[in-house]
């Protein structure tokens, strides 16, 4: 089995990448681009059965920063 | 005093801390990040600057999940002293041993330049040999040194005297202007700028040295 953990940074967390990425699309004359924020896709490959429990443990612990990131887990 | 330097893959100022601590007259033995204990008997366990595992996923995340983190927070439960300096405190932040999180620079650029540090309190180890308000010169280094907390844990640290440092003049973003947090007990100290690069006169300065003089100095009085 596979899952792809989207982790994102929390809402209120600065994200000067985010900032970035969103002038430089004004640079290229994209107009109505209200805010960018960037996050990071991680896609595991799994034994097949692993729970959404244990996912979540594995993103906690380690794939997500749990002060400054939230993060979603799709299961493919 | 008994102190341990962690030597991760991609750490850089390994020797320049151990340097420092052994100027200030400190026996210090480098330690290897694969190995599951400390050396018995370590008073500090000094974690340097670098890019610990090449900043993957993010800095000091893989760092704090290696066999020797794992002791450095039993170290750190006893009540034992650590230092972290720039990738070090981000390493100490991942683990947990000390609140908060460093993002990215708010300029997104890597800052390598001396700054001025303002010391906050001077009711640590680390911080004895200064006074509250002295303005020194040290030299950062880093492109994620934009210290971060919730506004309650940054409440907490400012009324419990737990902020070591600020910048003077704040050069990546970092919330109230934090350079440096201390841990509960006040004996574990992250912090970003290099006090071990400014410690000999060779650095062009050695506002850093009296940290290394006033953590060695306790314990050669004890």
């Amino acid at each position: 089995m596979k899952a792809r953990v989207h982790v994102m940074l929390k809402d209120g967390v600065l994200d000067p990448q985010g900032a970035a990425v969103k002038h430089a699309l004004g640079t290229l004359g994209f107009t109505g681009v209200d805010a960018v924020r960037q996050g990071k896709v991680i896609e595991l490959d799994l034994a097949d059965g692993t729970s959404e429990a244990v996912i979540g443990e594995m993103c906690e612990k380690l794939l997500a920063n749990m002060v400054i990131e939230s993060y979603r887990v799709e299961v493919l | 005093m008994k102190a341990g330097v962690v030597v991760f893959p991609g750490s850089n100022c390994d020797r320049d801390m151990a340097v420092a601590l052994r100027n200030a007259g400190a026996d210090v033995q480098m330690i290897w990040h694969k190995d599951a204990d400390l050396p018995q008997g370590l008073d500090l366990v000094a974690i340097p600057g670098g890019f610990s595992f090449g900043d993957y996923l993010r800095c000091g995340a893989i760092a704090a999940q290696s066999p020797i983190c794992r002791a450095v927070v039993g170290h750190a439960e006893r009540g034992g002293f650590v230092l972290g300096v720039c990738n070090g405190f981000q390493v100490l932040t991942e683990t947990g041993i000390l609140p908060g999180a460093l993002l990215r620079n708010n300029n997104l650029k890597y800052i390598c330049r001396t700054i001025e540090l303002k010391v906050a309190t001077a009711d640590s180890a680390f911080t004895q040999d200064y006074k509250v308000g002295d303005s020194l010169q040290v030299p950062i280094a880093h492109h994620d040194g934009n210290y971060f907390a919730d506004a309650d844990t940054v409440a907490r640290l400012e009324g419990e005297d737990r902020v070591a440092f600020t910048y003077g003049d704040n050069p990546n973003g970092s919330v109230d202007d934090i350079a440096g947090v201390l841990s509960a007990n006040r004996r574990v100290l992250g912090m970003m700028p290099h006090p071990e690069r400014a410690s000999e006169a060779a650095h062009g300065g050695t506002d850093g040295a009296a940290m290394f003089r006033g953590l060695v100095g306790q314990f050669v009085a004890a």
